[in-house]
């Protein structure tokens, strides 16, 4: 397989844009949109070994705990962040067979529908794929430091954690 | 020195962003906080909230964590990006 994702390395200063391409992964923190499709046009050109691609993205929701939500202030640790979906991305890579992997995750400021997040696996077949998405969401949402402000129409609120995603990455133990 | 940083609720409850201290008596992350209450006292409760998280350099840590001068240490709410 290629050595991936044509784009190279690139950090654009003052844009709080981080796009990091080794080892056939890539993650990337920004506060820009970004394309499905493009997105799995760079997981799957020249890559002809795997047949399974698994995405998932997360957007903005109208509801959250009974409150009307108007958008969402995301904030993240600059670096650490980086860090710990570099040692998620490695775990997965230790549990299953993968091909690449692609992890974006938008912060600042985000409105109802925008997308928040994406995680998309290659693989060979796609029992691996599925459960390596599935597993870099469980411990992003648990590990990787970013941090939701709630613009609601009754008020702006911090998210509190939730006990459901520490036990669902729990499961994976 | 050791550089101290806050994030999200957290800095906001503590209206900081930041802090440098003198590694003087430092050697964990718990004298971190020791350290912080003694300059700052109104945020003890806050600080010795048990659900707060800690880093040091980049990596979750805890009370015992070592932390050595020209450390960049962190403390945050837990986390709830995705």
């Amino acid at each position: 397989m290629k050595s991936l994702f044509s784009p190279p390395l690139l950090v654009v200063n003052g844009m709080k844009n981080s796009v990091n391409t080794s080892n056939n992964h890539r993650i990337s923190i920004q506060e820009q949109d970004f394309s499905l499709n493009d997105e799995v046009a760079l997981l799957e050109a020249d890559n002809y070994e795997d047949g399974a691609v698994v995405t998932f993205s997360g957007r903005v929701r109208n509801k959250n705990l009974g409150l009307n939500v108007k958008g969402l202030y995301l904030e993240h640790y600059p670096g650490m962040t980086e860090k710990s979906l570099e040692k998620i991305i490695e775990d997965a890579k230790q549990r299953w067979q993968l091909g690449r992997i692609s992890v974006i995750h938008r912060i600042g400021q985000l409105y109802l529908g925008e997308q928040i997040v994406f995680v998309g696996v290659t693989s060979k077949h796609r029992q691996d794929a599925f459960a390596a998405a599935e597993f870099i969401m469980d411990f992003l949402k648990i590990k990787a430091p970013f941090w939701k402000k709630e613009l609601t129409e009754e008020g702006e609120n911090w998210l509190e954690a939730r006990i459901i995603d520490e036990n669902k990455a729990k499961q994976w133990k | 020195m050791i550089k101290v940083i806050f994030f999200a609720a957290l800095r906001e409850q503590l209206n900081c962003g930041g802090i440098e201290l003198d590694a003087e008596n430092i050697s964990n992350i718990a004298h971190v906080k020791q350290a912080l209450v003694k300059t700052h006292p109104q945020w003890q409760s806050i600080l010795e909230n048990a659900a707060l998280l800690s880093a040091v350099n980049h990596d979750m840590g805890n009370a015992q964590t070592p932390v050595n001068s020209g450390d960049e240490v962190a403390f945050f709410p837990p986390v709830t990006g995705g």
